[in-house]
């Protein structure tokens, strides 16, 4: 499973998930700077990490999602290519349109960081094989904006069709009790329409060791690492 | 000439950061602020003369750029 | 403004340069300066450039060891940590800034300090914050308290560290005077090292980052200044920090330094442009000349003297090697930052300044650092506190209730609300977050780590400054080893009153002396530092701070040790001595409503061979938890461990033959509770102490006080208190202070 991370300036969590493919996959992956008009030939798997992209100037995510790589990205997605957003990444997905909705400010009006449980949707996805349904797990959030909304049409549509990949809850599974930022629904993550994108606030990719946390995180990277070829 | 494109929440987006100015400003006596909801000022300075080239153009800019049309409205204003 | 202005006593006094300081300088140049000339030396002889008042006291502090690389006089200080890598590291103080916009000062703060970390090579892996408030009555503490975490945590976590450890306190005597020190911490190849000494006549000086406007003008000035009334009309003076293009300069820097192309560089901070150019050429023993028509300005018109003492953000300067031009200019333009060459180094040792054609500046470069004034200040000493008899002190509660109320008291209250606004997991690396005794980071991939930690009792140290000093320093040496750490060296950030009044002078000189003695004993040199004064309003000073930042070494991150309980039915045991020290303590203060009395002494003896005993413990495996003693002492040193691993414990009746409230919150120096698993662990403790005590040096004393287990935590003789009760107790009184609620 070949995958690239692409930098733009100010991304800064690159190199926690860049540490996470190559545990997972064994392999390196390619790093791909923001103005590249495309990716490396056989991609499988582009992520778009954590950060402050452009400061999160004008809005996060908003000057990152019309950077020059975006369009290859918007292709490779329409092929059915996997694009993985994580936090900062996950706005810059829903500013291109990747992704229905917008992220907003915490409800609290702070940063948060600290360590959240989150309830697994389905498990039949890229992303989700190596979890099971209604799994709990502990990874981490480290945001300011990560309030979910979107209007009503849109969340009926992404609750029918099965789309919510993570809600926040607490360590017991209470979802409205462990929403740490206001998002409608406790949403913590979302697939497009052909599940093959996922943006989500949470970092997996802080939770792969059990000395600065613990491993939920690896999950998600090992039901990528499994995948053989394009998808 | 001078221009200014003015972003704010559509109605009905929740609005945190207003709902806390507004409590603050009750906080200092204010009688009278009913409610508050924050947007965002571009004060643009365009190098075009033809005033209707200019609204196309800004609104381009809000279109593609300067709000997110999903959950924000804008205004585009030619100030001379 | 012209350059030849008339200089008259208000505009020397403007300047911040005392009558006698201006005939220094006509004395050296032999005529009178321009006003540029003015400008360039009120900001390199004001206190905060010059450390014209505490200099000749700093020399005296031990700053070397085998594996100090780079001592204080560079940007930061460089210690050896093995496998080809150095930590670079320092802290560093935005005291006036944040009390006048409390935002914008710590974000510049925290952008200051990590420059000078990273202008030296090394990625910065680690922040930390030291932070002083006023009194929580204090109508301003709020705005201050929110305004400050905001910007740290605005400027940490968009620039990409991890903001992993620090303090926080409150005092009403830092009502108009709060602290904000910052420190950082870099890792770099130790053979990969920048510093800022030019070399090389005819080289060209190269101007990187944002654009220069007028931030800041006569901030060095304003950090030198104390505050009076009219406070709230330097307003316009606090500079704007912008943690994007920080990073982007942070990125293009190490990059550019891989190339080979940079042969000196040195960041832009107080003083901007002219510090920064005066120090790289007087270290080189180059002149420096710099034409400011090629200056990037974000705003128009700007004239030479605000050219040279803007403390815009985000700038470096650096000498770089002629033939590798080209190259750097394309990492700049990558990364979409300024770039410009705006001068050379000569061999004239000629500060001069051009602009549009004309020289506004022509000094002698050494003499301008070197001239500096010196002062040997007046000082006396504080007078000497009687020690407080504990047998004489009654307790108007009871212990159970004395606890509740000091873990929920102001200094001793969970942090949470504050460092769950900093990024703290970033890279992937902190192995211990905030809320211990000290942060734990790996470095890399491993196995080594570092321990970091704040440390200073500012109490004590009003008290009696030289044994506060010593404190400061033995507590951070406690700090490291209680987490499995061998430390290796601190930054000091000294924060004091006006040095113009004897009694601050004297708390300096002595607070600096005590320092120094812990240093030299502990083998725990100096590197880097950084000393505020003048801070006081209205003639009243703050407590004498001498914030000490500590960096140990840990060779296995994964053997590193936690203050957390571990589990059931084992055995706790408190290692040194205890007298019921109740003089400056916190249960005298939050329980008897006193601030008097000697502080507790600190017997630098003892706490190195306790800390040795304890480093070797932790080392064989033979302790599951350990936890230095300080604020609160014994009783909530226990309660913090019970709360952190949610398991409870029952201490026995203590065996010190003293007032109970003495024995559970004295304050006594070079103590750690440790947890054993089993009789045969006790027994190697016993075995290992009483070798100590075989060599005559120390009587290091072991006590068992009481085991682990159930939800609760029982004090000799009071009803137990559930962890849920200590829990609510401390965690709740800050979220609950600045909800408003209290």
């Amino acid at each position: 499973m070949k995958s690239a991370v692409i930098t733009f300036p100010g991304s800064n969590r690159e190199g926690d998930v860049i540490r996470a493919l190559r545990r997972s996959t064994g392999h390196e992956p390619a790093s791909i700077w923001h103005q590249d008009a495309e990716l490396p030939k056989g991609t499988d798997l582009v992520v778009l990490p954590g950060g402050f992209s452009y400061g999160d100037y004008l809005r996060c995510g908003a000057i990152a999602a019309r950077a020059p790589v975006m369009d290859a990205v918007r292709t490779h997605a329409a092929k059915g290519g996997l694009v993985l957003g994580i936090c900062n990444g996950f706005q810059i997905l829903v500013e291109s349109g990747l992704l229905p909705g917008v992220l907003m400010r915490n409800a609290g009006l702070k940063f948060i960081c600290k360590m959240q449980h989150l309830k697994v949707g389905r498990s039949d996805t890229a992303f989700t094989s190596a979890y099971h349904e209604g799994q709990i797990i502990k990874v981490a959030i480290a945001h300011g904006e990560g309030n979910y909304v979107a209007d009503a049409d849109t969340i009926a549509r992404i609750e029918g069709e099965n789309r919510v990949a993570f809600r926040y809850c607490t360590a017991k599974g209470d979802t409205k009790a462990g929403n740490p930022n206001g998002s409608l629904n406790d949403i913590a993550g979302i697939y497009s329409e052909h599940l093959n994108v996922l943006g989500m606030m949470p970092h997996p990719e802080n939770l792969i060791e059990t000395l600065v946390g613990g491993t939920d995180g690896r999950g998600l990277f090992e039901s990528l690492s499994t995948l053989r070829g394009a998808a | 000439m001078k221009a200014r494109v003015t972003v704010t929440l559509k109605n009905g987006v929740l609005d945190p950061q207003g709902k806390a100015i507004e409590g603050a400003l009750k906080s200092f006596g204010l009688e009278g602020v009913d409610s508050v909801r924050q947007g965002k000022v571009f004060d643009i300075e365009l190098s075009l003369t033809d005033k209707a080239e200019a609204e196309a153009l800004l609104k381009a800019a809000a279109e593609k750029l300067l709000a997110n049309t999903v959950v924000e409205n804008y205004r585009v204003e030619i100030l001379g | 403004m012209k350059n030849t202005i008339a200089i008259t006593p208000e505009l020397v006094a403007q300047h911040g340069l005392k009558p006698d300081e201006y005939q220094r300088i006509l004395k050296l140049i032999g005529r009178e300066p321009t006003l540029t000339e003015l400008g360039i030396f009120s900001a390199m002889w004001n206190e905060h450039c010059s450390y014209k008042s505490s200099r000749l006291h700093l020399r005296g502090l031990p700053t070397k060891a085998p594996w100090v690389i780079q001592g204080p006089g560079e940007n930061a200080g460089v210690i050896d940590i093995g496998d080809g890598l150095a930590c670079v590291f320092k802290m560093e103080s935005h005291n006036h800034p944040s009390y006048i916009e409390p935002y914008q000062g710590a974000t510049t703060g925290v952008g200051g300090i990590l420059r000078d970390v990273f202008t030296m090579g090394a990625r910065p892996i680690a922040t930390l914050n030291a932070l002083r408030f006023g009194s929580p009555d204090h109508p301003k503490t709020r705005h201050l308290m929110s305004g400050v975490v905001a910007g740290i945590g605005g400027y940490g976590n968009s620039f990409g560290v991890p903001t992993v450890g620090g303090q926080m306190g409150f005092h009403t005597r830092y009502d108009g005077n709060i602290l904000v020190n910052a420190m950082a911490v870099g890792i770099a190849k130790s053979d990969e090292i920048f510093y800022a000494k030019a070399t090389g006549v005819g080289n060209p000086i190269v101007y990187l980052g944002s654009k220069t406007g007028r931030d800041g003008i006569h901030g060095a000035t304003m950090a030198s200044a104390a505050f009076d009334d009219a406070a709230d009309e330097k307003r316009p003076t606090v500079q704007v920090g912008d943690p994007f293009a920080e990073k982007l300069l942070l990125e293009a820097c190490l990059e550019l330094m891989q190339t080979g192309s940079v042969i000196a560089i040195q960041d832009m901070g107080a003083a901007g442009l002219t510090s920064s150019a005066v120090e790289m050429g007087a270290k080189g023993d180059l002149g420096i000349e710099l034409d400011l028509d090629k200056i990037p300005c974000r705003e128009e018109g700007m004239t030479a003297y605000e050219m040279m003492l803007s403390e815009s953000q985000e700038r470096m300067l650096m000498v770089l090697d002629p033939t590798k031009e080209k190259q750097a200019e394309a990492i700049f333009v990558k990364w979409g930052l300024d770039f410009a060459i705006v001068g050379k180094t000569t061999d004239t040792l000629r500060f001069v300044v051009k602009h549009k054609g004309e020289v506004m500046a022509d000094l002698p470069i050494k003499e301008l650092g070197d001239e500096a004034p010196l002062y040997d200040r007046p000082y006396v000493e504080t007078p000497k506190r009687p020690v407080l008899d504990a047998k004489k002190i009654t307790s108007p509660m009871s212990n159970r209730e004395a606890l509740l109320k000091l873990i929920g008291s102001p200094d001793l209250a969970s942090k949470r609300w504050v460092w769950e606004q900093y990024d703290h997991l970033i890279l992937g690396n902190t192995v211990q977050q905030p809320g211990g005794d000290s942060a734990v980071v790996r470095v890399g991939e491993g196995p080594r780590g570092l321990a970091l930690t704040s440390d200073v009792t500012p109490r004590y140290c009003e008290a009696d400054p030289f044994e506060g000093g010593k404190q400061a320093v033995a507590e951070a040496y406690r700090n490291i080893i209680a987490v499995g750490g061998t430390p290796k060296a601190i930054t000091d950030n000294l924060n004091f009153g006006n040095p113009e009044r004897p009694e601050y002078m004297g708390q300096l000189v002595y607070c600096i002396r005590g320092l120094g003695a812990a240093c030299e004993e502990l083998d725990f040199p100096v590197v880097s530092g950084n000393v505020s004064l003048y801070n006081e309003t209205n003639g009243r000073g703050i407590l004498p701070t001498p914030t000490v930042g500590g960096v140990g070494v840990i060779d296995d991150v994964t053997k590193s040790m936690t203050l957390a309980f571990k589990a059931e039915d084992e055995i706790i045991v408190l290692l040194g001595e205890t007298t019921g020290w109740l003089g400056s303590s916190s249960w005298l203060a939050e329980i008897a409503g006193r601030e008097d009395g000697a502080p507790p002494p600190v017997d630098l003896l003892m706490e190195k061979l306790i800390g040795e005993l304890v480093l070797g413990l932790i080392k064989d495996g033979l302790v599951t938890a350990v936890h230095d003693l300080s604020d609160g002492g014994l009783a909530v040193g226990v309660a913090e461990m019970a709360m952190a691993g949610g398991v409870g414990a029952t201490i026995a009746a203590l065996p010190f033959g003293l007032p109970s409230h003495a024995e559970l919150f004295g304050e006594d120096q070079a103590r750690y509770v440790v947890t054993v698993k089993n009789k045969d662990a006790l027994d190697e403790l016993s075995r290992r102490v009483g070798a100590v005590v075989a060599t005559g040096e120390a009587l290091v004393i072991m006590t068992v006080i009481g085991k682990t287990g159930g939800d609760a935590l029982t004090l000799p003789g009071e009803m137990p208190i559930s962890l849920s009760e200590l829990h609510n107790a401390h965690e709740n009184w800050l979220p609950s202070y600045m909800a408003g609620e209290l």
